[in-house]
């Protein structure tokens, strides 16, 4: 769909560009007045090149992504520079050409497949009008979306069709919305976030049937994500944009490796890696807050926030400074960009839990079963868990199994099956918080992922915290208000934060208060669901050396969830995989992470995408975790293990939970040895024959 | 690479000061300062500038000030009579003509707006007040008062309001306080479904679990932690129900079982009157008919205006 390189026509492009992004700006019109949302971006996509966006949120991406579309909202308008799409420019378009190129040239895939697609419409018929459009015939339509669907991988096309979007999953929907979108065999094929609603095993399949699709219809892919390691798996090149301008590009690689613009290099040093933990190494932070937008009229967008920054970058707006190996940088100083000094100190000495006192949480046999519509979902079963003062227990695993749930019925928001035990510090507890007394409620507190949902969003903060001070810790009159002080001081907020309602504050400031409130009544142990999953790279690192601090200071003990395995792998200190309810492996973190594995936190740990470049793409999970309602016979794993043993013993008898090292407990038929010389062995082959990837 | 550097452009004044917490700067903090109230102060502006608020308003207030004020800058007396009089037709002298007794009848058009208004916004605030508390039970205790509540509201929606208020008055006669009470209870009724729908999508919020592992009380949670969050619905409601309250209460006085004559009321005159309107004395009709009209318009228009902007 390229140009003819002919002579007669004088394209401003090369054929071999697919887009060409050139000193675009895009203004939006609030209250009158004009905001910039993108600066001077200029950046250009090959032929069957595959290049990243990759920011914060708030950053343009997005905006960039509508801008090429011309899918602006009606307030948004391109006020200076161009985009052209194979030497077009869609903003001279007339409405039929518009129509023509959004439906043959580019495609667009979205974060939310589940509301990208009619949920009153089978899919059939939606991915049967890609066809339609293009003037193929009803029923032909329908065969080749058939087709189509074979071609993402869906084992099972004709089921699939005659479904509609809500009996299907995510997963599922998203292989279907990529299908649609390359349907017409477009040019250039943008993806916006498109794995970020998915689990990291699905995410993992859907990441490789891009890759390998693309290679197939010879797309350029413009890919727009805030996960680092996700751009660095499936692009070319990148470019890192901030406050609405592209402030580094270059090979995925180098910019990675090798940043030559402060705002990457402290992206980068924000993101636990390579094994970093909260003992050893604190996480950098960025300091201060994204501008506003036309906040910054003169000078560097970043230098507010930038350690390196001089005079000259206030004054002086920086121009793409040539940084070598392919790499252009929006810094006065790329030159020193690698050597930035660090915001928060590196160094820090955090108290190690003590393993050998009496445990303060223990949890016997504990199960959970809903009952819905005469279905019994088996949500928790047989949990027995230890949890000893000041000490991270990390609970891991797939959305749906059980992460949650364990943590509402230790909690009491849920109430346990019959003969589950839950001890607090030696003494029962009973299942309903509303039973429990002060005392109880007070040691056991929980943040929660989503500060929007969890703070009441008429109260001020103040009250917020007030009101745990008084109900929890017993406090009144002036004790509470030197106490109120205190602790917003210890979640690094400020006084004048008091008065302020929960939508006045940024996304962190948020989760702070309710830190601050589940820490008002000094509780023993401390549930963090996904505390920084709704928080970007920069705000999550200061959350995590927040909440490193006051565990060593205050000797609490988290019971920390997440699907992030790096951040579980920084702050935990023992781990527990559950899968449909059950715990598979216990023990200490480092020992979970170094292996052997169990063959499902094997399959987790080489879902992620990794930023150091190792591949550790050794197994992958197919298909999705089952329900719990129908929880398979013998290991609930063995319908998806890639290790299955080929005697049938898995189908049939349900491994128990055994010691199989000191501390480290495995719910698995294979002896661990035989686990251990599976992994090593298959490591040191992707060793030798690897084919060259970083 | 082109650069923008505008000199007409204010320069940057602060420099960045590395906060030891690492996380704030003074800019920033700035920056959260203006945005303290704005969302509430935008809320009003556009109410404000929004054309059906303001002809509402306009309407309403007028209502209003001949309501408490009437009495004294209505051209006659409301309740004299005077047979020399009766049933003329507009002119400069009565604008709106007289009645079948010779009352002014601008005047009591004027005067009539007393009771009208003094008996639905007190009866609406009675509805709101009980239905509120009765919607907060329902979606926060669910269960068996959910249940049993939901079928009392069925079965008493089910009957036309007119009918039941009827059955009140008849049962303990017409007086202000009867009207306000049987059209309050009525209101409760409807305006605790509302807000039960509302108080079910707040229960799902983690806020709520955070006050049941502080063992907030009930009545705590239900009026401190929910009711706030649930206050635009009610609102809205009230204005719907208000303008509903005046419908009602002007047909029961044409019914005759509303204000008492000769004290003047929109509905009670148009229940006498209309038996003229045949003779072609269609003055004494329209007049308090287009009152009640506008009263409830007026009032529609504000209820509008508030819930355009409150869903945005």
């Amino acid at each position: 769909m390229t140009l003819p390189a002919s002579p007669e026509l004088s394209a401003p492009v090369e054929p071999s560009t697919t887009l060409e992004v050139s000193h675009l700006d895009v203004a939006y019109r609030v209250r009158g007045k004009d905001r910039l949302a993108l600066r001077d971006v200029s950046f250009s996509i090959g032929h069957q090149e595959s290049f990243g966006l990759v920011g914060e949120s708030g950053c343009g991406k997005s905006t960039t992504a509508l801008a090429v579309t011309r899918y602006l909202p009606r307030n948004g308008r391109l006020s200076a520079g161009s985009v052209l799409v194979n030497g077009q420019d869609p903003a001279k378009m007339d409405k039929r050409a518009l129509r023509r190129f959004r439906a043959r040239t580019i495609s667009m895939v979205y974060q939310e497949p589940g509301r990208a697609l009619n949920p009153s419409i089978r899919v059939g018929r939606q991915v049967a009008e890609v066809y339609e459009v293009g003037g193929t015939k009803k029923n032909e339509a329908l065969a080749r979306a058939e087709e189509l669907l074979g071609m993402v991988q869906i084992a099972d096309p004709g089921r699939v069709l005659r479904s509609y979007p809500h009996q299907l999953s995510g997963g599922m929907l998203q292989r279907i919305m990529i299908a649609m979108a390359l349907a017409s065999q477009p040019s250039l094929l943008i993806l916006d976030e498109p794995t970020t609603a998915l689990d990291a095993t699905v995410e993992a399949e859907v990441l490789d049937l891009v890759s390998s699709l693309r290679q197939r219809f010879q797309t350029s892919v413009l890919f727009i994500s805030h996960n680092l390691a996700v751009i660095a798996k499936m692009c070319d090149r990148v470019g890192v944009m901030y406050a609405g301008e592209l402030v580094e590009q270059g090979p995925a690689q180098e910019i990675f490796d090798n940043p030559r613009h402060p705002y990457t290099v402290g992206l980068l040093r924000c993101v636990p890696r390579g094994g970093q933990r909260k003992d050893h190494g604190r996480l950098d932070t960025i300091p201060g807050f994204l501008p506003g937008p036309g906040e910054v009229q003169v000078g560097c967008i970043f230098a507010k926030r930038c350690a390196l920054a001089s005079q000259r970058c206030l004054e002086e707006t920086p121009p793409m400074y040539d940084a070598g190996a392919g790499r252009t940088s929006r810094c006065h100083y790329h030159e020193q960009a690698p050597e930035l000094p660090r915001a928060t100190p590196e160094d820090v000495t955090l108290r190690s839990p003590d393993r050998s006192g009496e445990p303060v949480i223990r949890l016997r046999g504990v199960s959970k079963t809903f009952h819905t519509r005469g279905e019994h979902v088996r949500a928790v079963v047989g949990v027995d868990l230890d949890l000893k003062a000041g000490e991270t227990l990390g609970l891991v695993g797939e959305s749906g199994s059980g992460k949650t749930t364990l943590a509402r019925v230790l909690l009491g928001l849920s109430v346990p099956d019959e003969g589950s035990i839950i001890e607090l510090e030696g003494s029962p507890l009973a299942p309903e918080c509303a039973k429990r007394d002060r005392r109880q409620l007070q040691a056991m507190q929980i943040v929660f992922q989503n500060p929007d949902s969890a703070l009441n969003r008429r109260h001020s903060v103040r009250h917020i915290i007030t009101r745990a001070l008084k109900k929890l810790a017993g406090l009144s009159g002036e004790a509470c208000e030197r106490r109120l002080l205190e602790i917003v001081r210890s979640v690094r907020m400020e006084e004048r934060h008091l008065p302020l309602r929960p939508y006045q504050l940024s996304g962190g400031l948020k989760q702070r208060v309710a830190i601050a409130r589940a820490f008002a009544g000094a509780p023993r142990v401390l549930v963090c669901d996904e505390p920084t999953s709704a928080l970007d790279v920069s705000v999550q690192a200061a959350i995590l050396n927040l909440l490193a601090d006051l565990q060593s200071r205050e000797r609490v003990t988290y019971v920390f969830i997440s699907h992030d395995l790096g951040v579980v792998r920084y702050l935990s200190d023992s781990i527990a995989v559950l899968y449909l309810g059950r715990v598979m492996e216990y023990g200490p973190a480092e020992t979970v992470f170094s292996g052997p594995h169990h063959p499902y936190t094997e399959s987790l740990l080489s879902a992620v995408p990794s930023l150091d470049g190792s591949p550790r793409e050794r197994i992958r999970l197919k298909g999705e975790i089952p329900s719990a309602a129908h929880s398979p016979s013998g290991c609930v794993f063995h319908t998806r293990c890639p290790r299955r043993l080929a005697n049938g013993l898995c189908d049939s008898t349900e491994p128990g939970l055994v010691e199989v090292e000191p501390g480290h407990m495995l719910r698995c038929h294979i002896p661990v040895d035989e686990l251990r010389r599976l992994q090593t062995t298959e490591d040191a082959d992707l060793k030798a024959g690897q084919p060259k990837i970083s | 690479m082109s650069e923008h550097i505008d000199p007409a452009a204010a320069p940057v004044t602060s420099r960045a000061t590395s906060d030891p917490a690492g996380t704030l700067t003074a800019g920033a903090a700035g920056a959260l300062d203006v945005s303290v109230g704005r969302v509430r102060r935008e809320q009003l502006h556009q109410l404000v500038r929004s054309k059906a608020f303001i002809v509402g308003s306009v309407i309403l207030l007028w209502w209003i000030v001949c309501a408490i004020f009437g009495a004294s800058f209505a051209p006659y007396n409301a309740t004299t009579a005077n047979i020399l009089n009766t049933q003329l037709a507009p002119s400069a002298a009565h604008w709106f003509g007289t009645n079948d007794v010779g009352e002014d009848v601008l005047s009591r058009v004027i005067v009539g707006a007393r009771d009208i208004l003094e008996i639905a916004p007190l009866a609406t605030l009675l509805g709101t007040v009980l239905g509120t508390t009765i919607g907060l039970a329902q979606g926060y205790l669910r269960g068996a008062f959910d249940m049993l509540v939901g079928r009392i509201v069925d079965a008493a929606l089910s009957l036309p309001i007119v009918i039941v208020a009827f059955l009140f008055v008849v049962a303990v006669g017409a007086s202000t306080i009867t009207l306000i009470v049987v059209i309050g209870f009525v209101f409760s009724l409807i305006i605790a479904r509302t807000v039960r729908t509302a108080v079910l999508q707040e229960r799902e919020l983690d806020y709520l679990a955070a006050a049941r592992l502080r063992d907030e009380s009930v009545p705590h949670v239900m009026f401190v932690e929910i009711l706030p969050n649930v206050l635009g619905p009610i609102l809205v409601e009230f204005t719907v129900r208000l303008g509903y309250a005046i419908f009602t209460i002007a047909t029961l006085s044409f019914l005759g079982f509303g204000v008492q004559l000769p004290t003047p009321d929109w509905g009670a005159d148009i229940a006498i009157n209309s038996n003229y309107l045949a003779a072609g004395y269609w003055w004494e009709t329209l007049f308090p008919a287009l009152a009640i009209a506008s009263l409830v318009i007026a009032i529609n228009l504000i209820g509008d205006s508030i819930e355009a902007v409150l869903i945005q």
